[in-house]
């Protein structure tokens, strides 16, 4: 039955073609604008880390002077050195590390390439088993390496091809800042979405390209990029004393064990702040945060709302071409009356004719859903040429595709059920006497 | 035209006449909304900066080894960048409008006062108001005598010690106001973070921050008398020497000190560019989003309309044979068609009124002005009556005879 009710339904779109390219126009314009917005949104919207993304937290204190103080007010999203030197040495978390973002100015021994500055991370040994990045070649390093200021790095994949032409460069001697830094790991691709640990350096940026020890960025006082508040008489101390400022602009997380853990985390936070404030060193009462991964995500509202609204534009225009397909499937479906009335009075059920028109719905939505993905992949190639920082995530992936067929597919047969219904309604006789 | 029988012809089309105003109720919410978004960014793009916009350029350099004398050196560079022929003033500044990355404090106008009474951007820099071009509405701009040297300023604020701070300060006219409302400015005392006093000695008629949370205080900035040389430089030139001077000034900073990488030489224009980018890509595809929302409608308009005449070419041909002219068939599509508009304009001015409302809640876009619902009317009258023109030709080409077949 099914086969018939397909032959019907296709020699019917193709009495009128104008009418059926114009619904399914409709139908491919509204589900690819859809898609297109809803990949960059999933995109965007994604976890960075989902097997660990649980077990990562990032907390906040309040260590700010009681200057401009409201009770309950979200803490400072970052720590000064001494909090975050204080709560990396607690190791009260499975693993752990204080971090900042800077820029260092790399010089090639090659004579063919002149000086160039990077990205650096500054941070400490626990960084890469905790975020679990990817090494092509050699490892991380460990703490006795922190502690004793050591002169190591750890370089991306993308800098291994450009220095040393993607061959195994570790105990390589990479010349930063006037100094000789062993490399001793060098980073398979990786780039989490978003750049979770320092949402300061843009929320979709690239990982950088050189990892350096945090107390070696300060011995050899590397510039620092990023965020940076200070109070009090902060402001007036230079990049050379960072260490005894009154100023937040380091980033910490923690690991623990379990989700269930972080209870007694935050509950040795509260302590720490406690007794700091009964030492003098913080003024303000008690105010610590602990947010997972993704929960730090939704505090700095990552996803940008032009991304937000661009999908609720689109969602309206789906509704718009769907309407306008139910209106143009409805007066094709009531023109060919004298049709249906003829297979009503022939014996078909009222049923059965429904379920004709209807897969002559689905097929128009199978035709819409195909044009849609097309549509979609032209779109994200659109967003792809766009300037912002994200859009070079912007493909379309399987699940997202099959969402497509899914979406067309069920949005078109939901317009054709008003005009099959309707349809179905006339009287056999009445349409039969009117012929 | 009499209506009423196009009224009691819709009424046997329910249905379908639904579907039209519904169409076009939604097309005219978001067509409205998006209309008035697209109207946001492009008020957005042209912001005042307050700064000689096609006469500026900017040059980064930063230091390959260790810190050595830095104000020394940056003397050296501007003295060597003022001798290029064309330049006509230069800055060592800590930070450009529209630039991104900014430095910035809170201001309290009484010292005792818990919360800050607004945060400003701190521009440093001598020179800087020559060579960004900056209008002075009150008042003076700073003066040599003015300007302290950072290290000193800041070795003298951890020591707390108020000789070697600065001590005046030039702020921009939309601070003022913000500041004391409907006073004058000048003379008065302003703190920057918690306790640095500063005697308000200019008022500036606008100078933009470099990067903006909030577009009503786009405007918060001041000028502070420090001496920067964080390798930032300003030039100021004729806007069709730019490219040469940029060439020229490369040249002799790497000549007066090869040992450093240059970060930044661009136009003050490419920087503008850089920082409405999104606006301008998202305003594009707003108005794309339009288009084709009233492409497709129309589109519906003319489909529906070639099925109804298709449908009532008996009705047409009895009517024209009882006397009714071309003109009464085509008039008789062209009310209908206005009437459904109409019904759906009328629907969709009150969605795109909370289609707003549900912007300003989530995306703290101001109310829709007024203007914007007849504007969207008339458009949608015009497509309306564009797409059915058409069909409305072709029943009105209907000829009295067919009245008389099939019977």
């Amino acid at each position: 039955m099914f086969g018939y009710y397909l032959d019907l339904a296709l020699r019917s779109l193709r009495r009128n073609k104008m009418l059926t390219a114009l619904m399914v126009l409709a139908i491919a314009l509204g589900i690819g604008a859809c898609m297109t917005t809803f990949t960059v949104l999933h995109v965007l919207s994604g976890d960075p880390l989902p097997d660990k993304s649980a077990r990562l937290f990032y907390p906040q204190v309040d260590p700010l002077d009681m200057d401009g103080y409201e009770a309950g007010k979200e803490p400072e999203r970052q720590v000064t050195w001494i909090d975050g030197m204080n709560l990396l040495k607690a190791k009260r978390g499975e693993r752990q590390a204080l971090m900042t973002g800077g820029a260092v100015p790399v010089q090639p021994t090659q004579s063919s390439m002149d000086p160039f500055f990077s990205d650096a991370r500054y941070t400490t040994a626990d960084f890469f088993p905790m975020f679990e990045t990817p090494f092509l070649y050699g490892h991380g390093w460990s703490e006795a390496e922190d502690d004793g200021k050591a002169r190591v790095a750890v370089i991306s994949r993308s800098l291994n091809d450009k220095l040393f032409d993607g061959k195994d460069s570790t105990n390589q001697i990479l010349r930063m800042k006037d100094t000789a830094f062993r490399v001793i790991g060098v980073l398979d691709n990786w780039r989490p979405n978003p750049h979770f640990y320092d949402l300061n350096m843009g929320q979709y940026s690239v990982a950088e390209d050189v990892f350096l020890p945090l107390a070696t960025s300060r011995d050899l006082n590397l510039a620092r990029n990023g965020s940076r508040n200070c109070w009090g008489k902060g402001g007036g101390n230079d990049d050379e004393h960072l260490e005894v400022a009154t100023c937040v602009w380091l980033q910490f997380w923690v690991q623990l064990q379990s989700a269930d853990k972080a209870a007694d985390y935050r509950t040795f936070l509260d302590n720490y702040s406690k007794e700091q404030k009964a030492l003098g060193r913080f003024e303000r009462p008690s105010n610590v945060r602990l947010s997972n991964l993704m929960e730090w995500l939704d505090v700095n509202k990552v996803v940008p709302s032009d991304v937000r609204l661009q999908s609720w534009l689109a969602l309206g225009f789906l509704m718009v071409c769907l309407v306008n397909t139910v209106g143009l499937m409805l007066a094709k479906f009531l023109r060919r009356s004298g049709e249906l009335g003829v297979r009503r009075a022939l014996g078909a059920s009222r049923r059965e004719v429904f379920m004709q028109l209807l897969v002559e719905a689905g097929v128009i939505g199978l035709a819409g859903g195909v044009g849609g993905v097309l549509l979609a992949y032209l779109g994200l190639w659109l967003v792809r040429l766009q300037p912002a920082d994200y859009a070079s995530l912007a493909h379309l992936d399987l699940p997202m595709l099959l969402i497509t067929f899914v979406l067309a597919i069920t949005a078109s047969l939901l317009s054709g059920l008003l005009p099959a219904w309707r349809a179905c309604q006339i009287t056999p006789a009445l349409q039969l006497k009117s012929q | 035209m009499d209506i009423l029988p196009i009224l009691s012809t819709l009424r046997r089309h329910k249905i379908t006449a639904l579907l039209v105003i519904l169409e076009i109720a939604l097309t005219c919410a978001i067509v409205c909304n998006a209309v008035f978004l697209v109207s946001q960014r492009l008020e957005r793009i042209h912001m005042v900066s307050g700064v000689a916009e096609h006469e500026l350029l900017e040059v980064e350099l930063a230091n390959i080894g260790p810190k050595a004398d830095d104000s020394a050196r940056t003397a050296e560079d501007l003295a060597a960048l003022r001798q290029i022929p064309g330049v006509t003033s230069v800055a060592s500044v800590n930070q450009l409008p529209f630039a991104n990355s900014s430095n910035n404090s809170g201001i309290k106008i009484d010292r005792k006062q818990n919360k800050s009474s607004l945060n400003a951007t701190t521009y440093y820099g001598e020179n800087i108001a020559d060579t960004f071009g900056l209008q002075l509405v009150a008042g003076r701009f700073l003066k040599a005598d003015d300007y302290v040297d950072i290290d000193t300023a800041k070795k003298a604020f951890v020591a707390g010690d108020a000789k070697g701070l600065p001590k005046n300060t030039v702020i921009t006219l939309a601070m003022a106001e913000r500041l004391w409302p409907g006073q004058q400015a000048l003379g008065k005392q302003i703190y920057m973070g918690n306790d640095l006093p500063l005697t308000v000695v200019g008022v500036i008629k606008n100078l933009v921050r470099p990067s903006i949370w909030d577009d009503a205080t786009a405007q918060y900035s001041m000028l502070v008398p420090i001496q920067v040389s964080d390798g930032v430089y300003a030039i100021r030139t004729a806007p069709q020497e730019r490219d040469r001077v940029l060439k020229a000034a490369l040249e002799k900073l790497k000549q007066a000190n090869p040992h450093r990488v240059v970060l930044q030489k661009r136009t003050w224009d490419e920087i503008r560019e850089k920082f409405f980018q999104n606006d301008r890509a998202m305003t594009g595809l707003l108005v794309g989003v339009c288009v084709a929302l009233l492409v497709v409608t129309a589109l519906g308009i003319v489909g529906l309309g070639s099925f109804w005449v298709a449908q009532r070419r008996r009705q047409i041909g009895v009517r024209r044979a009882l006397g009714a002219t071309r003109g009464n068939i085509l008039h008789y599509f062209q009310t209908e068609n206005f009437l459904l508009a109409t019904i759906g304009i009328v629907l969709g001015m009150a969605l795109a009124y909370g289609v707003n409302l549900f912007l300003m809640v989530h995306y703290e876009l101001p109310r829709l002005p007024v203007m914007y619902l007849p504007l969207g009317a008339v458009v949608l009258w015009l497509i309306g009556q564009v797409a059915v023109l058409g069909p409305a030709m072709r029943a009105a080409a209907v000829p009295p005879v067919v009245a008389t077949r099939s019977v």
